[in-house]
């Protein structure tokens, strides 16, 4: 079975993956994976969704050369994928439409979603204004507090926010929380997870509504420099954004796949959020995958200054791709992070999502290290409004 | 014979239903757990379900949730859970007890080690909430002698009831909502209305659990039901209760729960 023709049958990649749920919601998975199946091979589905990414999202989105930044850095030419320009200001959006419209279709009127930074609750909550759907969105107490535009945003677009208190208040716990619900309102409500992890069909059904940044970049890289890059760079916390790029490069077995995971103070501090740099596999969500767990198998608390990365878990299509070695998974520091950001603001003029800014940290490392023809594309998953005021507060200063 | 299944037979023999209680271990601190199992026999529980704590239990509602973040605080793991049942075997070889919690932990362990060690140790049952028949080991716990415990609900298909009576052994538990544990929105007759073509496609004795609060609920649900389940309920005591009541308090809950049970008519053996 080549590496593209995963998940099996039993939702697996290889090992990982899999269907780890209640029986309440049992019923409601396999139903979401008929139905996706059906959709799938339905070319009025398809084209909608095409349409909508064209007319709605602004599809596709360009890649640009950091001409001044890669000068700076005196190596190889880093390409960017700018996500960060689609509606919302990030890759989330991609996926959000593919899912209403598969609400749609099973006559599903509430949807529910779990954020961290808040990119995917404001993606979710602009498909469900969009669709015509109610909205709820579960939010980490600790991120609501470091995310407050994209709450307000949401807010706006009319969902309603529930803070969650519970456990670590940050992504997972909001995980917890959606399932929770999802549980108790499973015949009405339509479940949007945000990233390519959770049970089966999600992992599969994220990478696919995502693909569509690697197909474009698969276009646009023969017409931009005659050729595909050298590698691929994506920041990794649940990790859909860098699916969204790898999974149509995995057949092109000359092009570096690097994910970049969240370092945190690093590795050998233990506050840090790199489940493959540093985790063991585990069952966490609905699936079985690298998890930053203790001895005893309980769930530890993750470190990111990207409230986005701060995930103890990531999507099982990584952790198969780690074992194969089709990937490499790689880390950097918060402080790392935290460069990148300034420089790409002051070099190229685009303020970057603090998620994409672990990419950018990484492309940075690498690019020095490579003679001045290799190319670095570069997914820069989102824009860093959302972040100002993190980057503020760091630098003791209030906004 | 295990002894969940010569359990169900005695009480069946005596037209009495199945009282579950469930804890969890280490909740509030790890001294009490054992002393409180054998409160809550002496008090009327046929069954003991001991819940594993589990740092994100997804299917829990909010007082599991707090009872899970107690028992962590004193960084209570799967093998304390197993000590503690060999302790509690050392005065107490009938009462059948099922561990309930999630997969994580006993992943970590190796589903080989847990399960020796929980035979060992004088465990009957296992349930992990997460671990449908199609992800579950059946083969290393059925080597071990444990039974295995599964989840039906009101949503679980005609096929899936099939797929779950193939796996299962000891008992099936029927989730009597959509919902986590401790919700209130429990009706009996649909319950009722439910049990019939379970027992059909599931010669298992069947529990009815979730949303069951008191001896009133528990005594309609036991009209249908082999066995009832109640959790939430007795960890609201164990919160409510000072440190030196929490037997006491407890005792008495499950033992008006146990006599509002036996006061409905007896069911044809």
């Amino acid at each position: 079975m080549h590496l593209t023709q995963f998940p099996d049958e039993h939702g697996r990649f290889g090992t990982y993956g899999g269907v780890f749920v209640a029986e309440t919601l049992m019923a409601a998975l396999e139903e979401l994976q008929q139905e996706y199946e059906r959709a799938r091979k339905d070319p009025g589905f398809m084209q909608e969704f095409h349409h909508e990414l064209r007319h709605y999202v602004g599809r596709p989105s360009p890649v640009y050369h950091a001409r001044r930044w890669s000068a700076q850095l005196g190596g190889a030419q880093i390409y960017l994928k700018r996500e960060d320009l689609n509606h919302t200001g990030a890759h989330k959006i991609n996926n959000t439409i593919g899912q209403a419209l598969l609400a749609r279709r099973m006559g599903k009127k509430r949807v529910i979603a779990e954020t961290g930074a808040g990119q995917h609750g404001v993606a979710t909550a602009t498909v469900a204004a969009r669709f015509g759907m109610s909205c709820v969105v579960y939010m980490g107490a600790e991120d609501v507090a470091r995310q407050s535009p994209n709450v307000y945003r949401m807010k706006l677009l009319g969902a309603t926010v529930v803070p969650v208190s519970s456990g670590s208040r940050t992504l997972k716990d909001a995980l917890n929380e959606a399932m929770r619900d999802w549980v108790t309102n499973v015949a009405s409500t339509f479940y949007i997870l945000g990233t390519a992890a959770g049970p089966h069909p999600y992992p599969m059904l994220v990478r696919d509504f995502q693909s569509v940044i690697g197909e474009e970049c698969l276009t646009q890289m023969p017409e931009l420099v005659g050729r595909q890059p050298d590698a691929i760079i994506a920041c990794v916390g649940g990790g859909s954004n860098a699916i969204g790029i790898f999974y149509p490069y995995i057949p092109h077995t000359d092009v570096r796949l690097i994910g970049v995971e969240a370092g945190g103070e690093g590795l050998d501090t233990g506050r840090h959020a790199a489940p493959l740099s540093a985790g063991t596999p585990g069952i966490l969500h609905g699936f079985r995958s690298y998890l930053m767990q203790d001895e005893n198998g309980q769930v530890i608390e993750t470190h990111s200054v990207s409230a986005g990365l701060d995930y103890p878990g990531v999507g099982p299509e990584h952790a198969w791709l780690k074992d194969t070695g089709r990937a490499e998974y790689v880390s950097v520091t918060d402080d790392e992070a935290l460069r990148a950001f300034h420089d790409l603001c002051r070099y190229e003029g685009i303020i970057p999502a603090l998620e994409s800014s672990h990419a950018l940290a990484y492309a940075a490392k690498l690019a020095p290290t490579l003679p001045r023809e290799k190319i670095l594309l570069v997914n820069l998953s989102g824009r860093g409004d959302k972040d100002i005021n993190t980057v503020a507060h760091l630098a003791g200063i209030t906004l | 014979m295990s002894r969940l299944k010569q359990t169900f037979a005695n009480l069946k023999q005596r037209a009495r239903v199945a009282l579950v209680t469930y804890i969890t271990a280490g909740d509030p601190d790890p001294q009490i757990t054992v002393p409180l199992m054998h409160r809550l026999v002496e008090s009327g529980a046929d069954i003991l379900e001991l819940g594993v704590p589990f740092s994100d239990p997804m299917a829990d509602g909010p007082a599991i949730q707090r009872a899970t973040e107690r028992a962590l605080s004193h960084g209570v793991s799967l093998r304390n859970v197993l000590d503690m049942v060999s302790e509690f075997r050392r005065q107490d070889a009938d009462t059948p007890v099922v561990l309930m919690g999630y997969a994580n932990p006993v992943e970590r362990m190796g589903y080989k080690t847990f399960a020796e060690a929980a035979a060992q140790a004088g465990v009957d049952g296992v349930l992990m909430v997460d671990v449908p028949p199609e992800e579950a080991p059946s083969a290393i716990f059925v080597a071990q002698g444990l039974d295995q415990i599964f989840l039906l609900s009101p949503t679980t298909t005609g096929q899936r009831m099939q797929l779950i009576a193939q796996h299962a052994s000891g008992f099936v538990y029927y989730v009597s909502l959509k919902g986590v544990t401790g919700a209130t929105s429990l009706d009996p007759e649909e319950v009722g209305a439910r049990l019939p073509a379970i027992r059909q496609l599931c010669q298992l004795p069947v529990g009815v659990g979730f949303g069951i609060r008191d001896g009133e609920s528990a005594r309609r649900i036991g009209q249908f039901a082999d066995a009832v389940v109640i959790g939430s309920r007795i960890i609201e005591a164990i919160e409510q209760a000072p440190r030196d009541r929490i037997l006491d308090d407890v005792g008495q809950l499950v033992g008006t729960i146990r006599q509002a049970m036996d006061r409905s008519p007896d069911k044809a053996a």
